[in-house]
């Protein structure tokens, strides 16, 4: 009964779907209050309704009901508890649910905190939310039905995919998706701002939050789902520029330019119609990752073979969309009126170059990720792109930016002072040089450019925090009088700082990881030692353990500093085997010092007795999510910024704002 | 500055940040990307030992050899052509004789295929899609990957994001930023 309860429930989402897509429109272009006012009801209503149809698949998963197929073939009734639920989203049909379910969620967070929005803008928002909203119901519906019943139901599940049994299922996907779908708000932004023919500094403050939120997520997301293969997938990668990798990575890179274009924008009210651009191809972009993942083109033969009107359906939907909102763009875009100008040396110009490097980079990972795809559609011949590709391409794009990151928030908006601003952050190039020099004195050997790579990431943090420096007279003042200005500073300031700071510790997390990583590989017999860096690991042997649903065969090592008799880890990876899948996995070990780790995973064992292992050292590699993790807080410093909690201004406020629309004329 | 030069001077140099992208994206293409090919395909194409390409198709039933210092030996095979393959380092989990495999590296003088790395996917059904398309060009993909899948109730979907990834095991550390 409940599966039943849960599809009804989502058909009625699509039905109001529907009516939220066309009632508000009309009212917004008749000027009618009530027709307008029918949109944020029914995109809670909505809300609502896939919750409860989520809910009742969840409750299906968790009461393992294999009468419903999907629960069947995803999950086993000996699963921990977190993992029946997890499992939930752990394949195409609940996943997809996931995704819908986010994606009202945002219409309704709109519907809630939207209340100072301009009545038109609102129901023309919800109104395009609704439209994407309506196409995935009917995907989900029509291709893509969870609650598909079978008609003598099994004793047992097919489980779930190993590798997908682990906490980060839990994180990973919910993160990405809020992030993915997130932009769809600044989407539907775009589109009613072209609907309207309108747009101001106003608009800009209201995408912004939404546009920062989506961003942090993704980041979280992306950043999240590294660290899980990295320790999941048994042989220490964090990055692989696998296809699916790289269909995240667009939208994050789109929707990074966006943040920054939008501060322009707001403030200065230039660079619009740019704005506008950048919104819809950040959706758009992550529309695309949906459709690389979930049709299947990209990842396996089985379900574009098994269903490929999944894979042509999202196509619609996508060449709808995106097909659409170019075509509006196309045809609107000149309505909206020229803004401030600028100098090229200027924050604006600084901003610019930011979303002029950070588009190509984007562009360069969208040609090497689609080319194969391409390719073997128009001649058959089969290529594989991988990370040469991105390494001479995306590294020499993303050079620039990293040392242009740090003048963007020291140049003045309208006419910046480069030399000026070069002064203030020769402390932090200096700094720079001498890790760089440090770094060839210490480490001489290892890759020529890991010193600059080095020297570079210190380069991007010390300059991130010399606008901070600047702001509050660090050194200039007494320290009472900085500490006072630094607590009087803008939290945005802050967030910018970090943000940036994020960045270099990111960066120096990688050049580390990827020069100075140690690697052993050896098949060990019990008794036997491996020195790796600092350290000599001694095999003790192996031991079977049973799991819930797997056996799991375990080897256990103690870790040593090299030369000293006192054990100080003890690490046992282990080999598990799923028999209901018969399929196994490989459980790393890890021991983590200070920011660098020790990692250990399992091969195969041999006929001899021994066992291959694989042992690695890897320093400073937590550094990469941390990094990252320095960066989402920047973004939510930005994010809990008065201007933009107070956010949208009061309403007679922005009536205001709209009736002026920009201040400086266009020529 | 007016605003036309001004504009001028962005549209310049949004152009020339595409051009050099464009000449990146072109030179990389050329040298780093990597063609698939079946063992009929590296027979026929008379592929140059030290190219590097991937070779795919089915891991020979039978040739599996395990030697010293983690040392591997099989035969990889289309059901028209077979290529023996060394390869020193550990397997990944899913591979099995009788099943499909990617290997990447490149033929040695004596006509072994020397394997860099090996990849699997995380899938026990998984058929790499350009080693199913080589064997059907051969006339043998087998009936029995479509009956090993109309055996189950549906088959395995691949799973959100990571879990999908194609994980290459590869026994030379990874590309580096430079």
């Amino acid at each position: 009964m409940i599966p039943e309860l849960g599809h009804y429930a989502l058909v009625l989402a699509f039905g109001l779907a529907l009516v939220q897509a066309i009632v508000p429109i009309i009212g917004a272009r008749s000027r009618d209050a009530t027709l307008m006012g029918v949109a944020a009801p029914t995109a809670l209503a909505q809300f609502g309704f896939v919750a409860f149809s989520f809910a009742a698949l969840a409750a299906s998963y968790v009461v393992s009901d294999f009468s419903v197929l999907n629960v069947f073939e995803n999950s086993h009734s000996m699963m921990p508890l977190i993992y029946k639920l997890t499992s939930t989203w752990g394949n195409h049909e609940g996943s997809m649910l996931l995704w819908v379910l986010i994606l009202s969620l945002f219409g309704a967070m709109v519907a809630v905190f939207g209340r100072n929005l301009p009545a038109s803008l609102k129901a023309n928002v919800l109104g395009v939310q609704a439209w994407i909203a309506a196409a995935f119901y009917l995907f989900i519906l029509m291709t893509s039905n969870p609650f598909m019943r079978i008609a003598q139901p099994p004793l047992e599940g097919r489980d779930l995919n190993p590798i997908l049994q682990d906490m980060g299922l839990a994180i990973h996907p919910p993160m990405l998706y809020l992030g993915y779908v997130g932009f769809s708000i600044t989407f539907s932004f775009a589109m009613a701002a072209l609907i309207e023919g309108r747009i101001d500094a106003a608009w800009a403050r209201w995408v912004r939050p939404w546009a920062l939120a989506a961003w942090m997520f993704l980041t979280l997301g992306i950043s999240m789902g590294s660290y899980w293969a990295y320790y999941e997938l048994g042989w220490g990668g964090w990055w692989f520029w696998d296809p699916v990798e790289n269909a995240s990575l667009m939208p994050w890179i789109a929707g990074t330019a966006l943040l920054h274009s939008a501060v322009v924008m707001e403030k200065r009210d230039a660079l619009k119609v740019w704005t506008v651009l950048l919104a819809i191809l950040t959706f758009s972009l992550s529309l695309i990752g949906t459709f690389l993942v979930r049709s299947g083109v990209l990842t396996s033969v089985h379900t574009f073979a098994s269903d490929p009107s999944r894979g042509i359906f999202i196509l619609a939907i996508l060449t709808v969309f995106i097909g659409g909102a170019l075509a509006l763009f196309a045809w609107r875009a000149s309505l909206l009126r020229q803004g401030g100008l600028f100098a090229p040396i200027s924050r604006e110009g600084a901003l610019v170059f930011n979303n002029l490097f950070l588009t190509t980079a984007c562009a360069t990972v969208f040609v090497g990720t689609l080319y194969p795809l391409a390719l073997d559609a128009l001649t058959g011949e089969k290529i594989s792109v991988g990370a040469p590709f991105f390494n001479a391409t995306f590294a020499p794009l993303f050079l620039p930016l990293l040392l242009a990151a740090p003048f963007g928030p020291l140049l003045a908006w309208k006419r910046g002072d480069l030399y000026g601003a070069a002064q203030r952050l020769m402390w932090a190039a200096g700094a720079g040089l001498v890790v760089v020099a440090a770094t060839f004195a210490i480490m001489h050997g290892g890759p020529v450019l890991a010193p600059f790579g080095m020297g570079l990431a210190l380069y991007v943090i010390l300059g991130a925090l010399t606008d901070i420096a600047e702001r509050t007279a660090l050194w200039r003042a007494p320290w009472r009088t900085s500490l006072q200005r630094a607590r009087g500073l803008p939290r945005s300031v802050w967030g910018t700082a970090f943000a940036h700071a994020g960045l270099g510790v990111c960066l120096i997390g990688i050049v580390c990881e990827s020069s100075w990583n140690t690697e052993r590989i050896a098949a060990l017999k019990p008794g036997a030692t491996v020195d790796i860096s600092s350290y000599q690991l001694t095999f003790d042997g192996v031991t079977q353990r049973a799991g819930p649903n797997y056996r799991e065969l375990l080897a256990k090592f103690s870790v040593r500093h090299a030369g000293q008799a006192e054990t100080i880890a003890v690490l046992e990876p282990a080999k598990r085997n799923f028999p209901s899948r018969n399929s196994s996995t490989t459980e790393a070990a890890l021991m983590t010092r200070g920011v660098s780790q020790l990692y250990v995973s399992l091969g195969e064992p041999n006929e001899d007795g021994s066992i291959s292992v694989r042992i690695y050292h890897k320093p400073f590699v937590l550094l990469i999510w941390l990094g990252t993790l320095v960066m989402v807080f920047g973004g939510g410093l930005s994010l809990s910024d008065r201007r933009l909690r107070v956010g949208a201004p009061k309403p007679a406020k922005a009536k205001r704002s709209i009736e002026k629309p920009s201040l400086q004329p266009a020529e | 500055m007016t605003r036309k030069q001004r504009r001028l001077v962005l549209i310049g140099s949004g152009l020339g940040v595409l051009a050099i992208s464009v000449g990146l994206v072109l030179s990389a293409l050329k040298d780093s990307i990597v063609f698939f090919n079946s063992p009929t395909d590296i027979v026929e194409k008379k592929v140059a030992p030290g190219t590097r390409v991937r070779l795919g198709g089915l891991v020979l039933p039978g040739t599996l050899q395990r030697g010293d210092a983690l040392q591997v030996r099989f035969e990889v095979s289309d059901g028209k052509t077979q290529i023996p393959v060394s390869y020193q380092g550990i397997l990944p989990d899913l591979f099995r004789e009788g099943q499909g495999v990617v290997t990447e590296g490149a033929l040695e003088p004596g006509g072994t295929f020397k394997a860099s790395s090996v990849l699997a996917k995380h899938d026990e059904n998984y058929m790499p899609k350009e080693v199913a398309d080589a064997l059907k060009k051969t006339g043998h993909w087998k009936d029995e990957y479509e009956k090993a899948k109309a055996g189950k109730p549906g088959t395995v979907k691949p799973d959100v994001g990571k879990a999908a990834a194609t994980t290459p095991v590869a026994d030379t550390p990874k590309g580096s930023v430079q």
